[in-house]
């Protein structure tokens, strides 16, 4: 029985590919046509039920924290879904007591150079990968595998100290500079995806005189576009939820990027004497937003990548 | 003349095997330039720290002075920390609890997303949205939705005569508290496990409901095995991640001028290993408390790998 089965990777791709093609209100839904239809339509409308009532769980934290952060101080504890009293005061304060626009450029900037600088380093390596054939390439690629089951804890310490003795601790490079050195989960990512390109087309461009580089750079990268998409994708979210980094290497609040700029608020508003949770609630709102507009954009790329994870397992 | 021929036939020969050589030395150069940002990166920021923090650990490091070599001292000092005894008891507790919980949580919303028809991809967004949130607001939203007095959690809980418990300042609720509000970042668990349910072939159900099984016995002899791999991936994914966890009950519990809330029983091997180092500057102790770290996930995931072999199911191999 199993052998008639194709590969355990193979459905699960499929799976994921092909709403791909859908319009995105379907995407991710295969329909399992023989199924007999009277149970499936009960079945149905009892998971659709069921499912309501979480989505409203999932959804309300979001609800409840927009909702708040239009309310005046007085009333942001008061679980109302609309507010008493609709106010744009928050907004107002929090761009006065927090160099919020200067913490969303940093990040911007951060965004920027880390999601570039890993995308091009991690497709070189992964094409090193994917194409030459060389001794030792299996151990290498073992080793990068390997590199993701690292605890960050165990390297954390002595990169800080290499950034310290060249003198960039507090300045905005190491939240991204290590990133000129690709990332073991994104050339596996692209790794997988450039296997699937056809070989041919490289080797004739070639035999036309194509360098190697001008077949990675021309050709490889172009196609790979899908794999580059998610890269860039969980590369933005990754740089705009760091907060580990930020707290070893940023010290200055000029130079903070909006997690850190975030905790900053919550330390200097959220305990204490002074609690002024409108404030941090309507941060916390302004450093959600981007990443939500995010997922609209690259939904499809981050359910492709979410699930191209579980398969190096 | 034959002599001739022949030793021009080994000088083109001769030539032929240097060129190839060379072309052959060429293309591996082209592959090492490709893989150069990985080596270099490899060498500079793991293979070196790895061996350096080894180093460290066996030192007593505040970084401006020189490491003073000091033996096992450190690790020694370890044994007797009560603190390194509360961080971790702290984090196997949240990882024994939220573990379990994520993967039912997830299977239950994937199953039903299974179930959902067209409308999947809507819930599905709806429940992976919360994945996008920056972790620190997840932590303020933990000390709001869960403020014992005035949160939303207990405010519902008294709607059913529930006196809900001040989950951030009682040390009893605290970690339980901190497991439910991580369960909102499911998502990406439903993701893999939807992808997982919806590629176990119809063929097999179909065969399954000849032999005559129920839907119980389907679920047990065809969902399970088929999804175990994406199952065993959340299980040791989520087991790595909790126990270092760091953002949210860093953000809540932690940090410059946070008096208010009780800290110890939110104490995480990664926060208590992130204050030594980086607010005492105990580089040494916190490195020798990084490998002790890094043995333990080495070990916990070896002896997964070892449970995966009895209990997951991978396809095309012999089930026995």
């Amino acid at each position: 029985m199993t052998q008639s089965l194709p590969e355990r990777t193979v459905p699960l791709t499929g799976a994921v590919a092909a709403p791909a093609a859908m319009p995105p209100a379907a995407a991710g839904v295969a329909l399992r046509p023989n199924r007999p239809p009277r149970r499936r339509r009960v079945g149905r409308a009892i998971a659709i039920t069921a499912l309501v009532v979480f989505a409203v769980i999932f959804a309300y934290p979001f609800v409840w924290l927009v909702s708040a952060s239009f309310k005046p101080r007085g009333e942001v504890f008061d679980n109302k879904l609309i507010p008493d009293t609709f106010t744009l005061e928050n907004y107002v304060q929090v761009w006065q007591e927090a160099p919020l626009a200067l913490w969303l450029l940093n990040t911007l900037i951060v965004t920027v150079l880390a999601a570039v600088t890993v995308t091009i380093s991690s497709a070189m390596v992964a094409w090193g990968f994917a194409y030459f054939r060389f001794r030792g390439r299996g151990v290498l690629f073992g080793l990068v595998l390997a590199t993701m089951m690292l605890p960050g804890a165990v390297t954390m310490i002595p990169t800080f100290l290499i950034w310290n003795a060249l003198g960039q601790v507090g300045t905005l490079t190491p939240m991204w500079a290590q990133n000129l050195f690709a990332s073991a989960f994104y050339v596996f990512l692209m790794r997988q995806f450039m296997l699937g390109l056809p070989r041919e087309l490289f080797d004739a461009a070639r035999v036309d005189g194509a360098s190697q580089w001008g077949v990675f750079w021309r050709i490889a990268l172009p196609l790979s576009r899908p794999a580059i998409a998610v890269t860039l994708v969980f590369e933005v979210q990754a740089v705009w939820t760091d907060l580990m980094r930020a707290l070893i290497y940023l010290r200055d609040a000029s130079t903070y990027t909006i997690p850190r700029g975030l905790k900053s608020l919550v330390d200097s508003f959220g305990f204490g004497g002074e609690w002024h949770w409108e404030i941090i609630i309507t941060a916390s709102v302004i450093a959600t937003f981007p990443m939500i507009i995010i997922f609209f954009i690259g939904q499809r790329q981050i359910i492709r990548g979410v699930s191209a994870g579980a398969l190096k397992g | 003349m034959t002599t001739a021929t022949a030793t021009a036939a080994v000088a083109t020969d001769a030539a032929r095997a240097r060129s190839r050589r060379r072309a052959r030395r060429r293309y591996v150069r082209s592959a090492l330039l490709f893989l150069s940002p990985w080596i270099i990166g490899f060498l500079v920021f793991t293979a070196w720290p790895l061996i350096y923090s080894a180093y460290l650990s066996l030192t007593d490091y505040d970084v401006i002075n020189d490491p003073e070599f000091v033996g096992i001292a450190n690790y020694a000092r370890l044994l007797e920390d009560p603190k390194i005894a509360l961080a971790l008891g702290n984090t196997v507790i949240f990882t024994l609890l939220q573990v379990p919980l994520y993967v039912l949580v997830s299977l239950g919303l994937a199953l039903l997303l299974d179930r959902a028809g067209r409308s999947a991809g809507f819930f599905r967004t709806v429940f992976f949205l919360p994945k996008m949130t920056p972790p620190v607001a997840v932590g303020v939203l933990f000390l709001l939705l869960f403020n014992g007095q005035s949160g939303l959690i207990n405010t519902v809980l008294g709607w059913f005569g529930i006196n809900g418990p001040a989950w951030t300042t009682d040390p009893a609720w605290v970690k339980p508290g901190l497991v439910l509000m991580s369960l909102w970042t499911v998502g990406a668990s439903i993701i893999i496990l939807l992808a997982a349910l919806q590629s176990v072939p119809v063929e097999l159900y179909e065969s399954a409901r000849i032999d005559g099984a129920g839907f119980w016995r389907q679920s047990l002899s065809v969902t399970l095995p088929m999804i175990s791999p994406a199952l065993f991936f959340i299980v040791v994914v989520n087991t790595i991640g909790g126990l270092q966890t760091f953002d949210e009950a860093y953000t809540a519990f932690f940090g410059s001028g946070n008096t208010t809330y009780s800290n110890d029983a939110a104490l995480f091997y990664i926060i208590y290993l992130f204050q030594q180092a980086f607010e005492f500057l105990n580089m040494g102790y916190a490195s020798a408390m990084a490998w002790v770290l890094f043995v333990v996930i080495m070990a916990i995931t070896a002896v997964q790998l070892l449970l995966s072999r009895r209990l997951v199911y991978y396809e095309g191999e012999d089930p026995r």
